[in-house]
């Protein structure tokens, strides 16, 4: 983004661009699986379709950078959206239970009609949640909490505590399907971003958020509707959940009520912060929560590929994160590698990148080690 | 992680009961007869550990139809997945004095003192689904329940056949996923199948990768997905459940490969949409881990009840299913 004439401050520039980090240690995470996967890289056709590792974090990563582009917007009002998971839940079944009413489940009509109801539930959570936080002044992690806890309960009635399994071709493409040779969900996700991107940052909207996040209260002052526009992030970020609901019973061509988008909330607010938008408020980064988002879901096809035993899942994942929260913050940069690299780069006039990229390479690869002992 | 959703349960649990019991038809597999034969109906109270799953509400139902056919009085209650509500349970069961107490226990642990009351009140009990641990042996009669090393061990022995049926030749590489990490459900399973493969396959049996599916559709899906990216060669998986093996089988055919074919599948529980699965071919062997224990517990209230000596754990009846009998059993699957 900003580049300078001279390389030292060039690369300087580059590592402290908001997105260095989680790029840095994104790439780092799929390099690992080579050794494990020889040809992880690689991307064939199969069965009329791209296949391969890639395709495969996109396809299932999908339902994660949505909740997440959402849950980025809430967080930069100053909230929370704990539902996610519940709206999630909630979205899939009401589809997938209407779709299973239906005579002949492959119709177009039929299946769209079930995704409207199932978007449409999703959003009037939101105008709960939104209700609940900018007109009654509850806490966001309170407010969010109620159905978090109690949608999970409403998606297992509409289930009846069943998995509903359904049959339509149609329903199948949003989130298990392949349209131009890719998985579908790719373009679902594609449009979500872009569209979320031209309204932050080409239209004032953003900066509104921005606003309201940084100062609810002096942003009321200036003129801004900050009560509106808090209820529109959790309405936006429970469509948002909503959407990655389909998706997760499309892929699956079932619905789960107890176990659909469970904790996804977490991972999604993980993704976010990852991707560098400050829990504070105020600031935020749609580009960085989507690397965030693609982080964690490489995370996690990498501990299925390398073999970690199951009993160390968590430890292994809790490890990478906790390097990847320390590599984003300054003051521990500064703390560990500050003075030697800065000594460096003053001397040498900037190292090389590869150079520079061996140290978060031991720290990550470290990780493991230590829990394994 | 049930804990969050507890005061959810007992709303879920009437309408998952109520939505089930509205299609359960006669059970199957009823040894007795309807009359109970004493001049007295026998009461039976039970509690039940909570609706956490499609298994756990066929196994209520199960409960409730036998009970019913069998012409007892069944006082039920559910402990949505609370220690301390299934022993107040017991008590209120204790001071209504019915004639045999059972129940699922929801931990393993800390049933001595209310146990102690029931055989201080003379009420035998009967423990279904699940074992508890006790400092006297004599405080539970029996245990109705699944045998799950044992599945995991069929699990070993079905796939012989299954191998030997498809002709393959050559190393096993098997592909396993696992439960959730830490249930006695996952650990044991393993522990059956692993078994089966020293005894008897040591030279020729591998299992290359192992992962936990969390018993979900999507776990599995994704799981299997990356072990076929990690382990093209994979050629046999083995589930601990049929949801997992259903969404393993999405991943295989994205993959271009042909589940039952290219891979063999095995897996546990004998859900219905996995006896769909097979039946279309693409599951090889289901072992059955039965839910429907309803007939054999009131069987086990009446011998225990009329003073006979019962088994210290009796053991559910279960099959072990190939694909030509598939087609033949899917109309019977109500879970």
């Amino acid at each position: 983004m900003t580049t300078s004439s001279t390389t030292p401050s060039r690369w300087r520039a580059l590592t402290r661009h908001h997105l260095f980090w989680p790029v840095a240690v994104l790439i780092l995470l799929l390099l690992v699986n080579v050794p494990f996967t020889p040809d992880f890289f690689s991307v064939r056709m199969a069965d009329g379709h791209l296949y391969g590792s890639l395709v495969s974090i996109v396809l299932f990563g999908s339902p994660l950078i949505l909740v997440a582009v959402g849950m980025t917007l809430v967080i930069a009002t100053g909230g929370i959206d704990l539902s996610v998971g519940a709206v999630v839940a909630i979205t899939g079944a009401l589809a997938c239970s209407y779709i299973s009413d239906q005579n002949d489940q492959g119709a177009l009509s039929g299946v769209l009609l079930a995704m409207g109801l199932g978007l449409l539930a999703a959003v009037v959570c939101g105008l709960w949640n939104g209700f609940l936080v900018a007109r009654m002044g509850i806490q966001p992690i309170i407010a969010t909490l109620i159905i978090m806890v109690a949608g999970r309960g409403v998606a297992q009635l509409i289930t009846d505590g069943q998995i509903i399994t359904i049959n339509s071709e149609p329903y199948k493409l949003i989130g298990g399907g392949y349209w131009l040779t890719l998985p579908f969900s790719i373009f679902v996700v594609a449009a979500v971003v872009a569209v979320t991107v031209a309204l932050t940052r080409r239209t004032a909207l953003g900066l509104l958020v921005e606003a309201v996040g940084g100062n609810a209260e002096a942003s009321r002052l200036v003129g801004i509707r900050s009560r509106r526009i808090k209820i529109m992030v959790y309405m936006f970020c429970a469509l948002c959940a909503g959407i990655a609901g389909l998706m997760i019973s499309s892929n699956t061509s079932a619905a789960d009520g107890n176990n659909a988008g469970l904790w996804i909330e977490l991972d999604a607010i993980l993704a976010v912060v990852i991707g560098g938008t400050s829990l504070l408020g105020g600031r935020f980064s749609i580009g960085g929560t989507v690397v965030g988002a693609l982080v964690i879901q490489t995370l996690t096809t990498t501990i299925y590929t390398i073999g970690v035993p199951t009993q160390t899942n968590l430890v292994f994942k809790a490890a990478v994160v906790i390097v990847v929260c320390l590599l984003q913050s300054p003051k521990f940069r500064a703390k560990v590698f500050g003075a030697k690299f800065a000594a460096r780069f003053a001397a040498k006039g900037g190292a090389k990148p590869a150079a520079a990229a061996a140290d978060p390479a031991a720290a990550t690869e470290a990780a493991p080690k230590m829990e394994v002992s | 992680m049930l804990n969050r959703r507890n005061f959810l349960t007992a709303a879920v649990g009437v309408a998952a009961a109520g939505g089930l019991a509205a299609c359960a038809k006669k059970d199957d597999s009823s040894g007795d007869s309807g009359s109970s034969g004493g001049s007295k109906t026998i009461t039976l109270g039970f509690s039940q550990v909570g609706s956490e799953s499609g298994w756990r509400s066929a196994n209520t139902t199960s409960v409730k139809d036998a009970a019913k056919e069998a012409g007892y009085k069944l006082q039920f209650s559910d402990a949505q997945q609370k220690q301390e509500n299934q022993i107040s349970a017991i008590r209120s069961y204790i001071s209504q004095k019915v004639d045999v107490i059972a129940f699922s226990p929801v931990v393993v642990t800390g049933w001595d003192a209310v146990l102690k009351e029931a055989k201080a009140a003379k009420i035998p009990v009967v423990l279904t689904d699940r074992s508890v641990e006790t400092s006297d042996d004599s405080l539970y009669v029996t245990l109705v329940g699944s045998d799950f090393t044992d599945e995991g061990r069929r699990a070993g022995k079905i796939l012989e056949k299954v191998l030997e049926k498809a002709g393959h030749k050559g190393p096993v590489k098997i592909a396993q996923l696992e439960g959730t990490t830490g249930a006695a459900p996952a650990i044991e399973r393993a522990k059956g199948f692993k078994e089966v493969m020293d005894a008897d396959h040591k030279a020729d049996w591998k299992i290359v990768v192992s992962q936990t599916g969390d018993f979900t559709r999507a776990g599995g899906k994704q799981v299997m997905a990356a072990f076929l990216q990690s382990n093209p060669d994979i050629n046999v998986l083995f589930a601990h459940n049929d949801d997992m093996a259903i969404g393993a089988i999405q991943s295989i055919e994205a993959a271009g490969k042909k589940p039952g074919k290219d891979i063999l599948i095995v897996s546990i529980d004998g859900v219905k949409d996995g006896f769909v699965a097979m039946s279309e071919g693409k599951i090889n062997a289901i072992v059955e881990c039965n839910p429907l224990l309803g007939p054999q517990l009131m069987d086990t209230v009446k011998k225990v009840k009329a003073g006979e000596t019962v088994e210290r754990w009796i053991k559910t009846k279960e099959g072990d299913f190939m694909q030509d009998q598939a087609k033949a059993a899917l109309p019977s699957r109500k879970y």
